[in-house]
């Protein structure tokens, strides 16, 4: 043989054994010492660190002081929200291990709890504690607005709307309307709901400058990102990209933010454009999830790498009994594994659990699939029972009438 | 200065609802182990990023992890999963009859628990969904008697992470056993299968019932033979059989084909000596229900349907092999299991044909039955292996 040949023949073996390796994903010996086999979320240097790091360092030198406690665990729980990271979550329990299971625990012990069980899906566990908590102290802003939040998760948007109401003398009105407008919006008053939170939030940004003038930040991008998917859910795309940029135009880096773009990219057909939005946030199983989707739309060289991968957190997740996952696992069944049935049977167990417009998405989608319109039942009499507006629903709910 | 906290941490909460699940890959750990009877082999697969927050890997704090600095504390590493992972094996007693062990279920019986130490043979390294891990590798020297149970301790990580989890999954003799553990059950008691001689046999023996009972398509298939065994057929006219006796013997025939069809590809198949392609096999069985149904409507073949029973006969037996593989033949005893496994088949079988028999003897002479149950039932037979015969080929689902 030729020396070409042979070059040929190793350069094929080789990179056939190297695509072998990565595909068995075995374990291996590293040879090289200055190999980097994992990078940490952040250097130690990093401002963020730093400050947990202190906050650690106070906390433990007076374990008993819950202050301390409740202040690191607040900045797990913050980091983990930044980064999409549930890990932080555990810190954040570790943290508050003394008090957890007392009897009569401290009220923030109870509002963080409810964080941590709603982070986990546990929304009555969540709501049952924010009940004792708001029971002690009428006045706790964090407390109602994270109890609107999840009863609009349930779908009990006239209960999340009178917990809004008490926000009024308590919170900023830009929260208040915002609180408002998310369940609002689902129950028949969307045009209203978009209106008057726009109006409120158009105080706050000067969309020239690219800055923000006044008010809190975060509060801003909240109501910007409900405002895009209010005008998305009405079926008004200019407006929904408007809002869509203003909230990027903030400079928060929130992985909700981002996947809610990629889902309006995707109805939009310009699938194209969520591989550079999201080529980053492959950490994150929903923004995988998404990039995936485009990937497969666009016939892109990485889809079946990405598809495989997310086969593989989803069979982690079950591996460790976690069910938090399955409006996405939904998702991922029907459009990236096509198994319809497989697809309904999760969204009906996701169904049980929260009922936002996607939970309905994915059921109805499923069900039109899987051609099992008995199944769909439920969900469009409570979209009937709701009033929702949502173009997407009520394309669904004619197809599966017909 | 409160009112600014008060919103900002409001805030926090609000957005650290993060709506539906996004990256929800919390904290594992996974540690497999092989039981042999001599020593237990094991591995554990650790995340480096829990092991950094555990007691630090990042020597040179830049963020990055290094081989070379993973490799200098490996030492640290190993101490502490010594220090939180213990496995005890509990010893069968050897003086236990094969009757007694039969009546007294394994879980009841009390063995003698020993702690052998865990030796770290090495440790690689592998890349999981959420990062790197490192692999620990190790054995324990186990002892001269059977193992009949193994409890694990692990308390990994709790402390610092209380959402952390150790996946488990424990293997002996071919049989795979999971499980989980948390703070709330950080110490099982995994009982390992040892099952006597008949107790494997009585196991396949169900499982063979079992199939039957589960398998519609077997039954279908007989059945579809079956109806027409009372009647008779005689110048291009259904006539019912006079007496008993004949009916009898014409299923006796049929069924013994069956039967012997089927115990033989299905023995060739589960020793390995042929195989078939599943979808093949699964095709073809609908096919053969098909054309035993047809045949009930426009009948083709009128005498010695022993014949058909023993043809496709054939073709079933390779479907239950199938299923015999899916459960997998315990190394050891596997002739047993096959043995049980068809015998179990053969029983199933039995009962329906003598549950149908004597039903089928006395409606023979309705119209019903003659027409209305042949033909209808024969038509929605039909029906129901077109679909599975498309559903089979294509590998979709229709219902």
């Amino acid at each position: 043989m030729s020396i070409t040949r042979t070059a040929w023949v190793v350069l094929v073996v080789s990179v056939f054994s190297g695509w072998l390796h990565w595909v068995e994903a075995s374990p291996f010996t590293p040879t090289d010492d200055a190999q980097v086999l994992e990078r940490l979320p952040f250097r130690p240097s990093d401002p963020a660190a730093r400050q947990l790091r202190e906050w650690r360092a106070e906390w433990m030198s007076s374990p008993d002081r819950f202050d301390l406690a409740a202040r690191l665990a607040r900045g797990y729980i913050e980091q983990g929200r930044r980064n999409a990271d549930p890990r932080y979550n555990g810190y954040a329990e570790a943290t508050l291990t003394r008090w957890w299971k007392s009897p009569n625990p401290p009220t923030a012990l109870l509002v963080l709890r409810a964080t941590l069980s709603q982070s986990r899906h546990d929304f009555n566990g969540a709501l049952a504690d924010l009940t004792q908590v708001l029971k002690r102290d009428p006045d706790d802003p964090q407390a109602w607005v994270t109890q609107a939040l999840i009863l609009q998760v349930q779908g009990e948007y006239q209960k999340s709307k009178e917990s809004c109401f008490r926000l009024q003398r308590l919170s900023t009105t830009l929260v208040t309307a915002a609180c408002l407008a998310g369940a609002g919006s689902l129950s028949g008053q969307a045009e209203k709901s978009f209106d008057l939170l726009k109006k409120m939030v158009d105080q706050y940004s000067p969309p020239i400058l690219g800055g923000v003038r006044g008010g809190n930040a975060e509060e801003q991008l909240w109501a910007r990102t409900l405002l895009a998917e209010i005008a998305a859910r009405r079926g008004m795309p200019a407006a929904a990209e408007d809002q869509f940029r203003q909230a990027f135009l903030l400079k928060i880096h929130d992985p909700y933010l981002l996947g809610a773009y990629a889902d309006f990219l995707l109805d939009q057909g310009r699938a194209k454009e969520v591989l550079p939005l999201l080529a980053d946030e492959m950490r994150a199983d929903g923004l995988l999830l998404r990039l995936t989707l485009a990937e497969q739309t666009v016939h892109a060289d990485s889809f079946s790498q990405h598809r495989d991968a997310l086969r593989d957190r989803f069979a982690a997740s079950r591996l460790r009994g976690d069910r938090v996952h399955q409006r996405e696992e939904s998702r991922f069944t029907l459009w990236l594994l096509h198994q319809p049935q497989e697809a309904l049977k999760l969204a009906e167990e996701n169904w049980k659990v929260q009922r936002e417009p996607w939970d309905a998405r994915v059921l109805l989608e499923a069900a039109q699939a899987a051609n099992n319109h008995a199944a769909a039942k439920t969900v469009l009499d409570w979209m009937a029972k709701t009033k929702i507006e949502d173009v997407t629903l009520t394309k669904l709910k004619t197809e599966l009438e017909k | 200065m409160t009112a600014f906290w008060s919103l900002f941490i409001t805030f926090l909460f609000l957005l650290c609802f993060a709506r539906s699940g996004f990256a929800h890959k919390p904290s594992d750990s996974y540690l497999n182990i092989t039981v042999e009877d001599q020593k237990i082999e094991g591995q554990i697969d650790i995340a480096l990023r829990d092991l950094e927050v555990a007691i630090g890997l990042d020597t040179n704090q830049d963020g990055a992890i290094t081989w070379g600095e993973l490799r200098s504390r490996h030492a640290a590493i190993s101490a502490y999963v010594l220090s939180r992972l213990e496995i005890k094996e509990e010893i069968r007693p050897v003086r236990l009859s094969a009757l007694s062990s039969y009546f007294v279920p394994l879980w009841a019986k009390e063995g003698k628990e020993v702690v052998f130490p865990i030796r770290i043979i090495d440790q690689q390294v592998d890349n999981h969904t959420d990062g790197a891990y490192t692999v620990i590798h190790f054995e324990i020297d186990c002892c001269t008697d059977p193992v009949s149970a193994v409890t694990i301790s692990y308390h990994l990580f709790f402390d610092l992470d209380p959402q952390h989890r150790g996946i488990s999954r424990v293997t002996y003799r071919g049989q795979t056993q999971t499980a989980l553990f948390g703070p709330d059950n950080f110490s099982q008691r995994l009982a390992l299968g040892v099952h006597t001689p008949l107790q494997t046999f009585i196991s396949f023996a169900g499982e063979g019932i079992f199939h039957i009972f589960s398998g519609f398509d077997h039954i279908l298939f007989l059945l579809s033979l079956l109806l027409p065994a009372v009647l008779r057929r005689q110048d291009g006219q259904w006539l019912v059989v006079s007496s008993f006796r004949p009916a009898f013997w014409n299923i006796t025939k049929i069924v013994t084909a069956f039967t012997l069809a089927h115990s033989m590809t299905l023995t060739l198949a589960a020793i390995g000596l042929i195989r078939l392609p599943s979808r093949w096999v699964e095709s073809s069985i609908a096919v053969s229900i098909l054309i035993v149904a047809m045949n009930n409507i426009y009948p083709v073949v009128t005498a010695r349907l022993w014949g058909f029973a023993f043809a496709f006969g054939l073709i079933h037996g390779f479907g239950f092999a199938s299923v015999l593989s899916d459960l997998g033949l315990p190394p050891g005893a596997r002739g047993l299991a096959l043995v049980g496994f068809n015998l179990g088949v053969e029983a199933g079988q039995l009962v329906i044909v003598s549950l149908f028999l004597p039903l089928s003897f006395f409606l023979r002479h309705r119209f019903v039955y003659r027409q209305f149950v042949r033909v209808a039932g024969s038509i929605a037979v039909i029906l129901l292996a077109t679909i599975w015969l498309v559903e089979r080929m294509f590998e979709i689902k229709l219902i």
